[in-house]
């Protein structure tokens, strides 16, 4: 045997070893429940399956910890380059060891090097305990990868699919991303799990309650998209990279125009009677290319709306009220929301359009308690430091602080249009009659002369915010048929698609929180 | 859990149905008037009404109890 043979052979054996990943026994499992192997997510993620990977052979010499765990690849996914790192669960449970880490720091390295998207696959137990001094407190450990995403942020697209736990510290992974793809049954996400809850402050919890998928994509807003598989989540992240430069020095792409899905016109949606609850979805579906609504956080705060779509080819991020569920009134959690989605559309070039039909914020002691303040000042403050082109269109209403959260005028929208329909006002009829005529409306003894009164004064309200009156003031800067409003919004969005704006001299605001 | 919760505050505009009554998830319950809008409130899940806890006119808090399930 020649010694060119014996070189061939052991890197063949090598590299077998790499690619099997963990023990049998731990690939049974993965199958058990429903997942993929870490090579086989890649495959499906990148075109043509084809990727290259880096640091291939970390801790090879350890001779039971392929690749220590995690896949760092960088390939094409719909024709772009992306850097991906991807735990692998089979090998000591997707733990992180010194080697895992500096893994992962290094193909952050290279997405900002490269200026390209960084996907994290993450199916992790955490810090594999045994090795702390080598991965937990040190300048290149675990605390590095958390830096490196926050810098990351707004420079590149940072997107996570959790296929499994993330937990601990490595919770913080998909903070700090964009936006979180949760499989729902499999993933979660935690600081301490059911095991630790029970002993440390003796709460018995299961761990889907605790930090399953479609509780933080329902109730703590840590979820961003709930996938029914592993599957269903690739294609999903997919779909959302389509919509994002490769970094926020560059444009998105805009497609071929498809036209509108058929239905109900707008006129016909929208009812007559301002009160009434109506869908908004179904508004939405009559000013976007059909099939191109791509929701962020859709089981999350459902009384806004936000989602990535296009109009006539061009992307845009649209913050909707949805009359449908709690009559669209602004809470903190939609508040919330609404605050992460517009910074995400801002850092990386995409238009804003806002559909407003909001009664303003909540009142009463539940929300104030919960600080409903401080979380609409974070909307109004995404919102109004957003620099892309943003319409705000007045769909039936925008009373109180719900038109300064809905770009109204004073928040430099390029154009703030209003549907015939539309009101805009402190506050609508009804409320502002009984605010400014209260004692008078007491003191009429007769209950029809009492109604005829508040008819009286609320027909006149309505005629000091009829819409013609705010566009002759030139408050508003168009009415518009919502037969023609897709295509003004196209028209609308082209031309604002050059716009520029002069940041203040500072080095940040001091964002409210 | 076999109660539906409301998830505003308002008051109680219309009651929709009864006990004994078989609902459907994401049929409307009851219609809260809060913040001057009519607010429909859907059962998140399907089954056979126990007892209606509220009354036209009442005023219910965020995560006061409007139903319970048999």
């Amino acid at each position: 045997m020649t010694v060119q043979t014996n070189e061939t052979e052991r890197l063949e054996k090598s590299l077998e070893q790499i690619f099997a990943g963990g023990h049998p026994k731990y690939h049974e499992k993965l199958k058990e429940q429903g997942k993929l192997f870490v090579r086989d997510r890649l495959e499906l993620l990148f075109d043509d399956g084809e990727y290259t990977e880096d640091a291939r052979f970390a801790n090879v010499e350890a001779g039971d910890l392929p690749a220590d765990g995690v896949v760092t690849a960088t390939g094409k996914v719909g024709g772009k380059t992306v850097c991906v790192m991807a735990n692998d669960s089979t090998v000591k449970a997707g733990s992180w060891g010194a080697r895992t880490v500096e893994k992962i720091i290094r193909i952050q390295e290279t997405a900002e090097q490269l200026k390209v998207p960084l996907l994290y696959l993450v199916d992790s137990a955490g810090a594999r305990i045994t090795d702390q001094l080598d991965m937990f407190p040190n300048r290149r450990g675990a605390g590095r990868i958390f830096h490196n995403q926050v810098r990351l942020s707004g420079v590149i697209p940072q997107v996570c699919l959790l296929f499994g736990p993330s937990a601990a510290g490595g919770a913080y992974i998909p903070a700090f991303c964009d936006i979180v793809i949760m499989v729902d049954g499999n993933a979660s996400m935690y600081l301490g799990s059911p095991r630790m809850a029970a002993e440390v402050i003796g709460e018995k919890v299961s761990l889907e309650e605790m930090g399953g998928a479609r509780m933080h994509c329902t109730v703590s807003g840590c979820g961003d998209w709930l996938a029914a598989d592993e599957q269903e989540a690739i294609e999903a992240a997919k779909a959302y990279l389509d919509f994002f430069p490769s970094n926020f020095a560059e444009k998105p792409e805009i497609k071929s125009p498809v036209p509108v899905s058929e239905g109900r016109s707008l006129g016909e949606i929208i009812p007559k009677n301002q009160n009434a609850p109506f869908d908004m979805y179904e508004a939405i579906g009559r000013l976007i290319d059909e099939g191109s609504f791509f929701e962020i956080k859709k089981l999350f705060a459902p009384e806004l709306i936000t989602g990535l779509a296009r109009i006539e080819g061009r992307p845009v991020g649209i913050i909707a009220n949805q009359p449908k569920v709690k009559g669209g009134v602004l809470f903190v959690d939609s508040a919330d929301k609404g605050a992460k989605f517009i910074s995400l559309c801002d850092a990386f070039s995409i238009p804003l359009l806002f559909l407003a039909d909001v009664p303003g914020f909540m009142i009463g002691t539940k929300v104030e308690r919960a600080g409903i303040i401080r979380h609409g000042a974070k909307l109004i403050s995404a919102m109004s430091s957003a620099t892309v082109p943003k319409i705000s269109v007045i769909v039936r209403k925008a009373y109180g602080a719900g038109l300064y959260a809905m770009a109204g005028p004073a928040f430099e929208p390029d154009a703030c249009i209003a549907l015939p329909s539309a009101q805009i006002a402190v506050m609508g009829p009804e409320a502002a009659v009984n605010a400014v005529y209260s004692n008078k409306i007491q003191a009429i003894e007769d209950p029809k002369e009492r109604v005829q009164f508040i008819q009286e004064k609320r027909e006149e309200y309505r005629e000091q915010i009829d819409i013609y009156k705010l566009a002759s003031e030139m408050i508003i800067d168009d009415i518009v048929s919502p037969d023609n409003l897709r295509s003004e919004l196209a028209a609308r969005f082209a031309i604002y698609s050059t716009k520029e704006v002069a940041h203040p001299l500072r080095k940040h605001p001091v964002n409210p929180v | 859990m076999n109660e539906l919760k409301s998830t505003m505050a308002g008051t109680v505009f219309t009651v929709d149905v009864n006990a004994g009554d078989e609902v459907t998830a994401g049929q409307t319950v009851v219609v809260l008037e809060s913040m001057k809008m009519e607010i429909p409130v859907e059962a998140e899940k399907g089954g056979k009404v126990k007892e209606v806890r509220v009354n036209i006119g009442d005023f219910i808090n965020e995560g006061d109890t409007i139903l319970t399930f048999e």
